[in-house]
């Protein structure tokens, strides 16, 4: 099997040129993927089976992490993951128009957002519902954007936490802006420093608003985490289509550290993203985390994904599932017993049914509304619209409509 | 003559145009393994290979700027950029470049290249997936934009487009995906330029495209039953090149007219058919030119409200109505 380094010529003026950097399409079906292992340079701490290695250069990150630590991450994880697939379940049954599936996903997300501080700014793409319950947005808040009620109802100053970005790429733009805010307002330096974290995935890496993001934060040192989460598809697309080597090497090009980390091991990507953190913190930002993780279910509920992959594929990935490696860890070391597991499995039967209550009851907005959120303070154009579209609806008040 | 539906006849267009002329590729996100997210390309991977289905990286810019490099050299692409929204990433390589090449170069380069996108909202996809921003390209000197609404005019103006030397944006919508009429099972080519009288009539003018033009036949009939009144609708069909002509003739005959569009009213293409009627046919008309479309909003998102915020059938027959009242020949 071939691996994305091969694909890269070996040095300038020796051997032949590179060849071919993408499979075709009937090796990517087969599932003789490059990527479908992360590589030597994978950062892991917990193997999939559950056992911590040691690791000179990242334990010091997670030193102060206790087994009580560890079962938080654990009900984090299963408590995401429970939200997603009620979300997914609410969908099928018609109330929600959409979702977006994280499964799989669970321990970059957790991983990240648990390393985030209370001050660090946070910017999604549009999956990231583990990052936004690290960040304290209540599940529900979520539910609009799905069932197609409002585009996101937190407060994202408050928060901490960009509203989702569907325009891929876009948001990584506005986070070196912000970030580059941070740093200009003198906010990094120290311990208490400032950060901010952008999260994209693979097939957003060709997006030219994310080039352009690399340059910026770099040229202006700006303390900017990108968290890429490499979940092997954008879509129907494999990552051989958007990269010829591996995406955390693309950072060197633009002058700074480029990271894998296993993202299927939330200590890992805890450790690798309190480093990151800290160094943009401090003022050595940006760093580029590559997650290496995989999408476990479609890329939405509008997707098929037996159409373009193998499930053979899927399930050479339940075997590296995030959460069963912290389960059989703790297990293994008498860190939690039966009655802990027992207490998450039914904080996740509430909350999921709490979530599906809130969800049929959600009211539709206000007519009005169509008008009120365009402008800060209005315009005489649009409010003329508004009163002659008002008086016209009210003369259906009453009726069905 | 077969009764297939526009994503079929757009389908149909596609392969015939790849099996006449080998130098017809298509290009962009999702099209192959995936068949497109609309399906457009469906079987097109299979019968014709990756060197001529080509998924490329997500990079709307990225492939819209390759395609016009190839075209330059003499290919034919067609990129299908999966909905206008992302268009606005490929603006710059469409307007500076592609649009102008031509006329810079001196009539040395030419770029015989589709863009094919569908626009439209409805669908619930929120404020940035559901936008008409086909004005942004038929503002464009070099460019020329068609907008079909029927099956038939699909395949017409999707050869057309193919076989035409220059930038060609085929606006396809969401919405007439799965519509379905009667279509030649010959390969005839449209003009591109050339508006088309889908029902002619005496009491007012229609003018309308894509979705909308749709929609104008549809209240066209309910107003004959339920007013007596005769309208005739002109289908824009092209937008950039502009067929005054019908429209004026159109206006010439009826003495008055309303524009039925999909996009947002300040500066959209109706203001454009307002103008070109108060150039042509001022003195035939009986009331002024109403104009219906979408409220100013960034599209809402809540079904309700986003339903709301669309143009209607009956803000159309409203419209109409009193349009007709105003010219004071309506007992
Ligand atoms: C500019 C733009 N182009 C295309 C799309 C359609 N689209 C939505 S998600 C997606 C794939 C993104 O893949 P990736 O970046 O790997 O993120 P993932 O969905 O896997 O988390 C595409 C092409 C879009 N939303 N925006
Ligand atoms: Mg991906």
């Amino acid at each position: 099997m071939s691996s994305p380094e091969q694909w890269t010529h070996p040095e300038p003026g020796v051997g032949p040129a590179a060849t071919a950097a993408a499979p075709t399409a009937e090796q990517v079906i087969a599932g003789l993927r490059a990527t479908s292992e992360g590589g030597p340079e994978l950062v892991q701490l917990l193997t999939p089976e559950g056992e911590r290695v040691p690791n000179p250069e990242w334990d010091r990150y997670v030193a102060d992490i206790t087994a009580d630590d560890l079962r938080g991450l654990y009900r984090d994880m299963v408590l995401t993951r429970r939200i997603d697939r009620e979300g997914n379940a609410l969908q099928r049954q018609g109330q929600l128009g959409i979702w977006v599936p994280l499964l799989g996903q669970e321990a970059a997300q957790i991983g990240a957002g648990r390393a985030l501080k209370p001050q660090d700014m946070a910017f999604p793409s549009y999956r990231e519902h583990g990052v936004a319950w690290c960040k304290d947005v209540a599940p529900s808040d979520l539910l609009g954007i799905f069932r197609g009620t409002d585009h996101g109802s937190w407060d994202p100053i408050a928060k901490r936490f960009h509203l989702y970005t569907i325009v891929i790429g876009n948001q990584v733009l506005n986070a070196a802006g912000y970030a580059m805010g941070q740093r200009f307002e003198g906010k990094v330096g120290d311990d208490d420093g400032e950060a901010t974290m952008v999260f994209f995935g693979d097939g957003a890496t060709s997006q030219g608003d994310v080039h352009e993001g690399f340059v910026w934060a770099s040229v202006y040192d700006a303390p900017l985490v990108f968290f890429c989460q490499n979940n092997q598809w954008a879509i129907s697309e494999p990552t051989e289509r958007q990269s010829r080597l591996p995406l955390y090497q693309r950072a060197r090009g633009y002058g700074f550290p480029g990271i894998r980390v296993d993202g299927n091991d939330v200590l890992a990507t805890l450790a690798v993203s309190r480093w990151a953190l800290s160094e943009c913190r401090h003022g050595n930002g940006p760093v580029l985390i590559e997650a290496f993780t995989y999408r476990m279910d479609a890329h939405t509920t509008t997707d098929d994904p037996s159409r373009y992959r193998l499930t053979d594929e899927l399930e050479a990935w339940k075997l590296k599932d995030p959460i069963e490696r912290v389960r059989v860890h703790l297990v293994r070391h008498e860190q939690a017993d039966k009655e802990f597991f027992d207490s998450v499995q039914a904080e996740s039967d509430q909350l999921a049914a709490e979530l599906r209550e809130f969800c049929v009851n959600m009211p539709d907005p206000p007519k009005e509304r169509i008008f009120s959120q365009v402008y800060e303070d209005g315009n005489p154009v649009l409010a003329a619209q508004r009163d002659t579209y008002l008086s016209y609806a009210s003369g259906f008040e009453g009726g069905d409509h | 003559m077969s009764l297939i539906t526009y994503r079929q006849a757009l389908n149909d267009a596609l392969r015939s145009e790849m099996l006449r002329d080998e130098d017809v590729f298509l290009i962009g996100e999702e099209i192959g393994q995936f068949e497109g997210s609309y399906k457009i390309t469906a079987g097109l991977l299979a019968e014709f290979g990756p060197k001529r289905v080509r998924d490329t990286p997500i990079a709307e810019e990225g492939f819209t700027g390759a395609a016009t490099g190839a075209a330059m050299v003499g290919l034919r692409p067609v990129v299908e950029i999966m909905t206008i929204n992302f268009s606005l990433l490929a603006l710059d390589q469409i307007v500076n470049h592609a649009a102008k090449i031509y006329g810079m170069f001196g009539g040395q380069a030419r770029v015989p290249m589709v863009i094919r996108t569908p626009g439209g909202g409805g669908q619930q996809l929120g404020a940035t997936h559901s936008q008409n921003i086909e004005l942004f390209y038929a503002f464009v000197p070099g460019m020329k934009v068609v907008a079909p609404s029927s099956p038939a005019d699909a395949k017409a103006l999707m050869l057309a487009a193919i076989r035409d030397d220059d930038p060609v944006l085929v606006l396809e919508n969401l919405s007439l995906y799965n519509t379905k009429g009667e279509v030649p099972d010959e390969d005839v080519p449209g003009e591109i330029g050339r508006a088309k009288v889908t029902r002619e009539g005496s009491d007012i003018t229609v003018v309308a495209y894509s979705r909308m033009a749709a929609v104008a036949l549809e209240i066209a009939g309910k107003l004959a039953e339920s007013d007596g009144i005769d309208v005739e609708v002109v289908d824009l069909r092209s937008l950039r090149p502009l067929d005054r002509d019908t429209v004026i003739a159109s206006v010439k005959k009826t003495n008055c007219a309303v524009v039925l569009e999909d996009d947002w009213l300040t500066y959209g293409i109706g203001a454009e058919i307002a103008a070109t009627i108060s150039d042509g046919a001022f003195d035939w008309l009986d009331a002024p030119v109403r104009r219906v479309a979408m409220a100013e909003v960034p599209l809402p998102y809540a079904k309700p409200l986003e339903t709301a915020a669309l143009p209607s059938a009956d803000d159309a027959i409203t419209a109409v109505r009193e349009t007709l009242d105003a010219t004071a020949r309506r007992r």
